[in-house]
């Protein structure tokens, strides 16, 4: 029983993690329909000039909020340049120009940094809490990140429900062309859905970086993982992606723990193909026609 | 108010509009008229700047617009109705009718403005919280409509509003603009293929044929004309 236990709340904390990186990739293709492969990349970046910051003696804390706003930029800066002159092409071009985008920050993190993996430490203890006479297989850390990934759904969810910009974004994803006609700058919308994807993917990566380790392709796993949590939950649905994420760390959790960790990657492919028999369309998902 | 002038669009090898002159006073109906692929719609959609003409100029009020956008033409006064309504099924009816507000910088003034389309639109009142979705064709129109207004144009465009509607409510809108026009000096360009309801409350009406115009008068003697209307307008 206590290993369930375990195993739950440490699926908990990796299906938060999952659960962000999913969310960025449906708030981007929510809002320009392109399915953004850099995301895991861009996580990586902005990861890396954490790491820079808390090399040089920064805390945790600058470290994570200079990353959270390299996010926004780098986001803003690739949709501006990068996206918007294939935002209207066949989706082919998108994928291209966003493959072309992980390989060239892959790159580019090799070449400043090295290809050996840096350990990050986490702002809070990675011992597990004291239960009785055993130690959880959850931390403060743990905690900290499953806090951290709910604030910013709750964040998310109160910004597009209730906020005038939430609105014109929703509306510029909805139906662009209606939207300009009412005064929406729908150009605008798309890089600030962007940087808030990018930010969301910088904020994962940080949670995630004590664990993996950073370096150019350190992330790539969790990145997996993350789309699939996305596809799983709908790349429509912010609360497809946080189910997804949830569900699949639990998942992997569970096999990893009473199967080995051998199976895990052939168990994100199992749950992937169990759910996509079952809904198509994901979790929940519209029942509407996904090209890539 | 609206000045078109020798506008030309193109649509890959196709003329959609053939140097298309067309005057739309202020505080008048304009019924702009014509058969299916005649250029109504490719006018609309040139005005408002969703498509760049290949020539020619438009003027709102005196100001030259030709290539703006047309985030930047409802910023300075044009409001538009789309073909089909163009109502955001996913949002709520007042999330609709706020977002075609949401550019303005008046608070105040849009509280007011969303309160006075509320007693124009009871129907609109009753289900303000309900997804667009559930609307029927009639509601959506109305909805369009106070959408557009939320956004206090001087210029209104409205492309075949009675598409698809009841005659009782196409009455209804007709008679919204009729008093738009009368009690606010809102000017309106109106597209129809239902000439007749058009032509009812229109002052002048232009009538288009493979994106020329064929016709431009009081509304009233194009309705009288038996040839023009037998001709183009199928009545």
């Amino acid at each position: 029983m206590s290993r369930f236990v375990d195993l739950t709340l440490a699926g908990t904390a990796n299906g938060m993690v999952y659960a962000a990186l999913a969310l960025s990739l449906v708030l981007i293709w929510r809002s320009t329909r392109v399915v953004n492969f850099a995301q895991g990349g861009m996580a990586m970046i902005t990861t890396f000039i954490a790491y820079s910051i808390v090399h040089r003696g920064g805390s945790y804390w600058l470290a994570l909020l200079v990353a959270v706003l390299a996010g926004l930029l780098i986001g803003a800066v690739a949709e501006r340049v990068l996206i918007r002159p294939v935002e209207n092409k066949p989706p082919l071009n998108a994928v291209i120009v966003t493959l072309g985008l992980l390989v060239f920050l892959q790159a580019l993190a090799g070449m400043i940094y090295g290809g050996t993996p840096r350990s990050f430490s986490p702002a809070f203890d990675i011992r597990g809490y004291q239960a009785g006479d055993r130690r959880l297989l959850f931390s403060p850390a743990d905690l900290f990140t499953v806090l951290a990934v709910l604030v910013v759904m709750a964040g998310l969810a109160v910004l597009f429900r209730r906020s005038a910009l939430g609105l014109r974004m929703r509306a510029a994803a909805f139906a662009p062309e209606v939207a300009r006609l009412l005064g929406v700058r729908v150009a605008r919308t798309l890089t600030i859905g962007w940087a808030l994807a990018a930010a969301v993917g910088a904020l994962a990566g940080i949670l995630v970086a004590p664990s993996t380790f950073v370096g150019p392709n350190q992330f790539d796993a969790t990145l997996v993982f993350g789309f699939t949590a996305a596809v799983i939950g709908g790349l429509d649905s912010p609360l497809g992606a946080v189910v997804g994420g949830l569900l699949l760390g639990l998942a992997l959790s569970y096999l990893s723990g009473y199967a080995g960790s051998n199976v895990v990657t052939l168990g994100a492919l199992v749950v992937l193909i169990a759910v996509l028999m079952v809904r198509p369309a994901g979790l929940f998902g519209s029942t509407g026609e996904r090209r890539v | 108010m609206l000045e078109v002038e020798g506008l030309q669009t193109m649509y890959g090898a196709v003329r959609a509009l053939d140097g298309v002159n067309l005057t739309a006073p202020a505080g008048s109906i304009t019924a702009v008229l014509g058969a299916n692929g005649a250029g109504k719609t490719t006018l609309l959609r040139t005005v408002n700047g969703l498509v760049r003409p290949r020539a020619g100029e438009v003027r709102l009020d005196g100001e030259l617009v030709t290539r703006l956008a047309p985030e930047d033409l409802v910023r300075r006064g044009l409001g538009h109705v789309p073909e089909g309504r163009g109502v955001i099924t996913e949002l709520t009816v007042e999330e609709n009718l706020r977002l075609g507000g949401l550019w303005r910088r008046d608070r105040p003034g849009l509280r007011a403005d969303l309160a006075q389309t509320y007693e124009m639109f009871p129907l609109l009142a009753e289900r303000r919280a309900r997804a667009a979705q559930t609307l029927s064709g009639g509601e959506r129109q109305m909805l369009a409509l106070g959408r557009a207004l939320m956004g206090r144009p001087r210029l209104l465009l409205l492309d075949e509003p009675s598409l698809g509607l009841a005659p009782r409510v196409t009455a209804q809108i007709m008679a919204v603009l009729r008093r738009l026009r009368a009690d606010d000096g809102l000017t309106v360009v109106l597209v129809e293929q239902n000439a007749r309801s058009a032509l009812s409350i229109a002052d002048r009406g232009v009538v288009l044929n493979l994106g020329r115009v064929v016709a431009e008068s009081d509304a009233a003697e194009l309705a009288a004309d038996e040839r023009l209307r037998h001709a183009y307008l199928g009545f």
